[in-house]
């Protein structure tokens, strides 16, 4: 009959627990008061010279702490384990309850907040070490073995803090308090201990900078090279370990995963270069929390540590559309420069193509007013919208390359004329290369060219020219291998066929 | 002290919890199978921590707390986490658990800062949406048709139907589009709406879990039977009908265990969400060593059992060349030890197994092939001496490396891959280093074969271990 009450306790446990998951501070100086209020300008002052001590300590601990967590950060994202530090933090539950469990029936009166660590640390380091143990030996991948231990450990946390709560000693409620700390109550014992930490795991990276960098990016070349890959990846989780364990602390879950994922993440998209990456990773982590933790002390209603996180956000939002390496808009930038290179050498070429086999290439002395070319002529040789083509035809103009002529034509002007002779001159030594030594029928060479034609580099053309040598004529442009097709010409081009 | 006095197990409150349990990890797993495939299994912890914005929107906008509501701004952002989570990734190409990460944490965190806003109103505690107790189901009952049902058996029974019917009705797109989302889609299915649908189904599921059995039920249900089942087979059909068995193994074990265990220490129960898990753990804890397939206990006897059968075998062609070039040294465990670069204890134990099936005998001090020993030895010199003559005739190793090779290669060459090579290598009478190669019936093949030089050296030298 006592069952029903039980179970009443353990939902209450289980909520008490979850709501102690969610450990951020709430900054509130009052309850009743909902607006934002803008601040004076001696609150700013005081922020800004951090006359404050608690304001101080919070600032200056959560600032080391980004810095530390942006630098191993770095390494785990790219490692693909960028969640590790979740699962890592999850596993310490039932660390801290055993440790809780076995104190009190030590005799030890109350919660000693280092011997508690300790506990999470062990448990959490056995969460780890499961990780990479499922990971080595079945065939299921990371994210798999995180959330395994993830919820199997938090599981056994949650069921030990079920039996602590009937424990005489129990005051359990508060002991998650331990572990999901509060970012706006940091005490300036955890400032120390996080800058340490934090140095510690910066000079740890640096040491080995080398070595990790080559277990994030090429594991088995490690391996081949004799490096100790499974030692050297314990040393990272160890660095995960301890800045999750000293900011989990302090700060809580949610904000620990955040700092140990958005700046690397964010910094990622600015460069390809691990060291600058790492470098700015733990940069921007730092000006996270500064601004975060600045802008909690300064509105008094907005929690420390969801501020971190949200400038975070903001960092990586930005990050994402303006990064200088991998941006969205840089990519999409690429993408267009690219359409336009291309749309432009197919302009070139198709007006030379079109007045090659006019002949009117022939008539020099009629020189830039013979060279007139029809804008439906061009619109049928490709598969390009007419405003597509007119929008090319407007950029090739800028460029000087055509002219617009009086009868709704281009006109090639000299620059074009050579520009567009190089291209056609260059497709052709493809094609001839196709036919020749890839032995590809001269009906489809000249998509297949058309596909590589673009991104020929001067090196490679005159690569080109060294092999074709005996099979093309010296001249500018070579001839080209298959029939040209013109539209609104009865003549095709002069075909010489492949050459012998 | 009877281990077993907590139990009392009534059908109302035991059965019904187990059977809410039940539903939860079929409902989860079947989903799950896919996150998992996928590499997405972190998805539902990640909901889990997302929906926080969802619940204080749908509190700020209708300024009530009935659970409807809050369930539906919860599914909201549940499919919002899901869709960005999938919209970083691909836009902004960074790692599926990188931009899960961001995406979960800034909702968290927005949502914290609303609560913040709110919370002067009225005491909004998210928990009594969220994270309801597994142990409470029995209280709630809707009555339907005269019956008393909980209205969390209700609940999870319909999203595991809903659950089921998708993957009835996709299964096919769902394979193909989590093994091979590229040929998925130039087949013509749209892998990617495969994978909206799936991931919106998930947060429905998932948060419809969370309020009835607790956040950590619902990760761990997500992840931990699909990823046992995993390791039990290599057909999709069967995982998915091992997810649900697993799945309510796990139910009614943590029950019981969260019922029984604790009284061992004086204590009355636990959170049984939390045993669930723990007891999902187990489960897997017992596949990953004891699989069949891939487990690694399994897979450690059956290396042990090659290695003991390399060494069988090296210790009768042992015998064998010893008979072949009337070395009358004693076979003693001892010697046969040293020269087969074996633990003495090992050579024994072997001894007596080979003497156990009949292919040695005791002789003197030492041991000695029996026909049938004979017989096997004959096979297997033969079988090391085509693949030398093979190996240096046709496939031109080096003849300082044939040794090594066929020493390998003999143990995995049957009757019938023996008679190939006999044929492929026109059944030659002697082997590179000039020893016989025995024939089929105990007689050297072909005629002339006394002959024979002596042994060289090389075959003289302790034959290695098999690899």
């Amino acid at each position: 009959m006592i069952w029903p009450l039980h179970c009443f306790i353990g939902a209450i446990i289980l909520l008490s627990m979850i709501l102690g998951d969610w450990g951020f501070a709430v900054a509130a100086d009052s309850i009743t008061d909902r607006r934002l209020q803008w601040p004076r300008g001696d609150q700013w002052v005081r922020l800004l010279r951090l006359e404050d001590y608690n304001t101080r300590v919070v600032v200056c601990g959560a600032t080391l702490l980004g810095l530390a967590a942006g630098i191993v950060g770095s390494f785990t994202l790219l490692r693909r384990r960028a969640l590790m530090g979740d699962a890592l933090s999850h596993a310490t539950l039932p660390g801290i309850g055993l440790a809780f469990m076995i104190l009190t029936a030590a005799g030890y009166k109350g919660k000693s907040l280092g011997w508690l660590l300790l506990g999470g640390t062990l448990t959490g380091v056995m969460g780890v070490l499961t990780i990479l143990l499922i990971r080595s030996t079945t065939r299921l991948k990371e994210d798999a073995a995180m959330g395994i231990v993830l919820s199997v450990f938090f599981g056994g946390g949650v069921a030990l803090l079920g039996v602590i709560q009937q424990m005489p000693a129990g005051h359990a409620a508060g002991l998650e308090g331990f572990i999901y700390g509060k970012t706006a109550s940091m005490v300036a014992a955890d400032a120390w201990w996080i800058g340490v930490a934090g140095l510690g795991s910066a000079l740890l990276a640096v040491l080995f900078f080398k070595e990790l960098k080559l277990i994030c990016f090429d594991e088995g070349y490690a391996h081949a090279r004799g490096f100790p890959v499974p030692l050297l990846d314990l040393l990272l989780m160890a660095l995960v370990t301890l800045v999750t364990m000293i900011g989990l602390q302090a700060v809580g879950l949610i904000l620990m995963i955040a700092l140990l994922v958005i700046p690397a993440a964010a910094a990622r998209f600015w460069t390809e270069r691990m060291t600058t990456m790492t470098v700015l990773s733990g940069f921007l982590g730092a000006c996270s929390c500064l601004l975060g933790a600045g802008l909690s002390a300064i509105f008094s209603r907005l929690p420390s540590g969801a501020m971190i996180v949200l400038v975070a956000a903001l960092v990586f939002l930005i990050s994402m559309l303006l990064g200088r390496a991998r941006g969205v808009l840089v990519r999409r930038w690429r993408r267009v420069a690219l359409n336009r290179k291309v749309d432009r050498q197919h302009l070139l070429r198709g007006c030379y193509e079109y007045l090659e086999t006019m002949k009117f290439l022939d008539a020099k002395e009629r020189g830039v007013a013979a060279r007139v070319v029809p804008l439906d002529s061009l619109l049928s040789m490709r598969s390009w919208t007419l405003g597509r083509l007119r929008r090319c035809v407007r950029r090739a103009i800028d460029e000087g390359l055509v002219e617009r002529d009086w009868s709704a034509g281009v006109r090639l002007t000299n620059e074009g004329l050579v520009e567009a002779q190089r291209m056609v001159h260059e497709h052709r030594l493809w094609e001839i290369y196709l036919i020749t030594h890839a032995d590809i029928a001269p009906a489809k060479v000249d998509r297949d060219a058309d596909a590589i034609e673009h991104i020929l580099d001067a090196e490679m053309i005159a690569k080109l020219e060294a092999i074709l040598q005996s099979r093309v004529d010296q001249s500018a442009v070579a001839a080209s291998p298959h029939q040209v097709q013109v539209p609104g010409s009865m003549r095709p081009a002069s075909s010489t066929g492949v050459p012998k | 002290m009877n281990l077993l006095s907590g139990i009392d197990f009534r059908w109302e409150l035991d059965g019904l919890v187990i059977l809410a349990g039940t539903l939860a990890a079929v409902a989860n797993g079947l989903l799950g199978n896919f996150l998992v495939l996928r590499r997405m299994s972190l998805l539902g912890d990640a909901i889990s921590h997302a929906i926080l914005p969802g619940l204080a929107l749908a509190f700020l906008l209708t300024s009530s707390r009935s659970s409807l509501w809050m369930l539906v701004g919860a599914v909201v952002v549940g499919v919002v986490t899901a869709m960005l989570t999938e919209w970083i990734r691909s836009v902004g190409n960074v790692d599926e658990g990188a931009s899960m990460g961001v995406v979960f944490t800034t909702l968290f965190a927005l949502g914290l800062v609303m609560i913040v806003q709110a919370a002067d109103q009225v005491d909004l505690d998210p928990g009594c949406v969220l994270y309801g107790a597994i142990e409470l189901i029995p209280l709630d009952c809707w009555n339907l048709f005269g019956l008393q049902i909980p209205r969390v058996v209700l609940i999870l029974g319909g999203v595991a139907v809903l659950d089921g019917l998708f993957i009835l009705l996709f299964y096919k797109e769902l394979k193909l589009s989590s093994f091979d989302p590229a040929l998925c889609t130039t087949l013509g299915f749209s892998s990617r709406l495969m994978h909206y649908l799936l991931m919106t189904l998930v947060s429905v599921t998932a948060i419809a879990s969370f309020e009835s059995v607790g956040s950590i039920l619902v990760v761990a249900m997500l992840v931990v039977p699909p990823s046992a089942a995993y390791l039990l087979t290599d057909r999709l059909a069967a995982m998915i009908v091992m997810t649900a068995i697993f799945g309510f193994l796990s139910a009614v074990l943590g029950h019981f265990s969260a019922i029984l265990i604790p009284p061992w220490f004086g204590f009355h129960s636990t959170s049984t969400a939390g045993m669930m898990a723990v007891m999902a753990g187990m489960l897997f804890a017992l596949t990953l060593l004891f699989g069949p397939r891939h487990g690694v206990v399994m897979n450690y006897l059956r290396r042990q059992q090659l290695a003991g059968r390399i060494v069988r075998e090296d210790l009768i062609g042992f015998l064998y060349r010893m008979e072949e070039r009337n070395d009358l040294s004693p076979s003693t465990p001892q010697f046969l030890a040293e020269r087969l670069l074996e633990k003495r204890w090992r050579v024994a134990l072997i001894l007596r197994r080979l003497s156990a099936c009949g292919m040695v005998v005791r002789r003197g001090d030492g041991f000695g092939l029996t026909d049938r020993g004979r017989d096997a030895a004959r096979q297997l010199v033969r079988s090391h001496r085509l693949w030398e003559y093979y190996l240096l005739q046709q496939a031109g190793l080096r003849e300082e490396r044939i040794h090594d090779s066929a020493e390998r290669l003999e143990h995995y060459t049957g009757a019938g891959l023996n008679q190939r090579l006999s044929d492929q290598t026109d059944s030659p009478r002697l082997d590179p280093h000039g020893s016989p190669i025995p024939g089929l019936e105990g007689k050297p093949q072909g005629s002339d074969s006394r002959e024979a030089k002596e042994f060289p050296a090389e075959e003289s030298e302790p034959l290695r271990k098999g690899v």
